[in-house]
């Protein structure tokens, strides 16, 4: 059996695609943002090539200055808010996922078969407030509060807001604020550009009429440019606005959308400080949080498939299906007599092949994804 | 973040009996808080206001790292005016209290939990869900 060591990042589970050896953490379709990319860098390139000159020149040289500022800081948040891990869970590992089995076995009690087991839900009470937690059959994990699984990348997210196609990647509680600042500058941007391609525009045709400064080669490029600055300035203030709601009710995307805390719960969010500020605060200046995935870490990788460990594990394989259990759970007062009889046939027997849970669920509790909705 | 080797060792030679998972606390929102709950599976093995206090100072840590102070604030506007490149040479203020964590973690795992054949895991090896405490089969480990 060979053993060599790889990085985390290349046995996580998930459809993310990583790059620089797990330093970057991307959703697999990319293509929608290479775009933005092209969009961005492009508008700016032709803004800096044949406006800039021009405007340095006849009005001041701290406009080119100041555009190329933004430019940079608007690439900064846009790489920043892409490549950053958006707060994504790791799953459990078998242990923790079979002790929660464990708890819901107890708490459901006998399930006559045939008939549906109930729906795996914990209700906790926060600020006054009653939340459901779901059960994530994919990760195996009672979703905390505000998390949720995106089916593109497959990822339980933490504070989960939106997919964005545009940057490539989910939008949660590591990125958000790395997000908004991307969307508010982008329409700083594309106001300034769009401003000042109006005003070269203006001037040029004071020397020297409007057709002439339209025919020739900067005036066409400036066309282009307003035309590409007003269609992309509508959706972006329009998408800064949504957002600028939404922090100052501390809501994301997703409570918005699945109306968690409008209508007639309204007035509810017990997330929201019932405050503006502090609720921007927290958002925009609160901690920066850290990522729990670890990519980088090293581990053993046994080839070809299953690992058989005895006693503490030397490596973490996050992959439930290749390793087997070798723990099985001390039964407590709650367990009921039926599985302690399994545990204890269990131990007796040595390792088998554990079924994975979901075998044994019947077909109607099917794993829950909930709607995503990319902007 | 990890343990000792020479723990790891010695872990190396007992089996695992079982494991308990100190779920987390939502109770104040979405704050980092485990249950101080005393799991039973633990009675025989550790005292009961042990393990409270172990849980409360963890807790009271996580609480320091995500507090919204103006420590925070302030490094929050900072890192902004110089689009966060000022974290390629700085730590955050949240991985200061983590490695705090992962500290205290080991000097509990060395002076309490080892010699009373247990082990925490830290919790950030878990993604924050949970506080995984391995229970070892008793062979004598008097140290």
């Amino acid at each position: 059996m060979i053993t060599r060591k790889v990085r985390k990042w290349e046995k996580l589970p998930g459809k993310n695609t990583f790059c620089c050896d797990g330093r970057v953490m991307m959703a697999r379709q990319k293509g929608i943002f290479y775009l933005t990319l092209f969009l961005i860098i492009g508008t700016c390139s032709l803004f800096f090539a044949f406006e800039c000159p021009y405007l340095a020149v006849h009005l001041s040289p701290a406009i080119p200055v100041f555009a190329v500022l933004l430019f940079l800081f608007v690439m900064a948040m846009l790489l920043r808010t892409s490549f950053s891990d958006p707060g994504v869970l790791p799953r459990a590992l078998p242990e923790e996922a079979n002790f929660i089995e464990m708890e819901i076995e107890a708490a459901n009690g006998n399930v006559p078969s045939g008939q549906r087991a109930p729906p795996r839900i914990r209700n906790v009470q926060i600020n006054n407030q009653i939340v459901k937690l779901k059960y994530c059959y994919t990760c195996k994990i009672f979703r905390p509060p505000r998390a949720s699984h995106c089916s593109i990348c497959d990822n339980c997210v933490d504070r989960f807001d939106h997919h964005c196609p545009w940057v490539g990647n989910c939008v949660g509680k590591r990125n958000y604020r790395y997000f908004y600042l991307f969307t508010l500058t982008l329409s700083l941007l594309t106001i300034y550009i769009f401003a000042f391609n109006i005003v070269h525009v203006v001037m040029r045709s004071v020397d020297q009429g409007f057709l002439n400064t339209l025919k020739e080669t900067p005036g066409e490029l400036t066309v282009l440019e307003v035309l590409v600055c007003f269609f992309t300035l509508w959706s972006m203030v329009g998408l800064t606005g949504f957002h600028t709601y939404l922090i100052s009710l501390n809501q994301t995307t997703n409570e918005d959308i699945k109306g968690s805390w409008s209508g007639k719960n309204r007035g509810q969010n017990p997330y929201s400080h019932k405050n503006i500020i502090k609720n921007c605060c927290e958002v925009l200046c609160g901690p920066t949080y850290p990522s729990v995935l670890d990519r980088r870490g090293l581990m053993q990788e046994d080839s070809p498939a299953a690992a058989n460990s005895e006693g503490p594990c030397s490596f973490d394989n996050p992959v439930a299906q290749t390793t087997k259990t070798t723990a099985p759970l001390i039964p407590n007062e709650h367990t009921p007599d039926d599985v302690k009889l399994s545990i204890a046939a269990e131990k007796s027997s040595g390792p088998k092949d554990d079924q994975p849970p979901a075998a044994m669920l019947p077909p109607l509790a099917s794993p829950e994804t909930d709607a995503e909705t990319s902007i | 973040m990890a343990e000792t080797h020479s723990l790891q060792d010695m872990r190396q030679q007992a089996a695992v009996a079982a494991k308990v998972f100190i779920q987390r606390d939502y109770s104040n929102g979405t704050m980092c808080q485990f249950q101080t709950k005393f799991p039973s599976e633990l009675e025989t093995k550790i005292d009961k206001q042990q393990f409270e206090e172990t849980i409360r100072t963890l807790n009271n840590l996580y609480a320091e790292a995500e507090k919204l102070g103006s420590q925070s604030f302030i490094e929050g506007c900072l890192a902004c005016l110089t689009a966060y490149t000022v974290f390629l040479c700085m730590e955050t203020h949240y991985e200061k209290v983590l490695k705090k964590i992962a500290k205290y973690i080991q000097e509990q795992n060395d002076k309490i939990y080892a010699p009373r054949g247990l082990l925490l895991t830290d919790p950030i090896e878990r993604g924050l869900r949970v506080i995984e405490i391995t229970i070892y089969e008793d062979r004598s480990f008097s140290r």
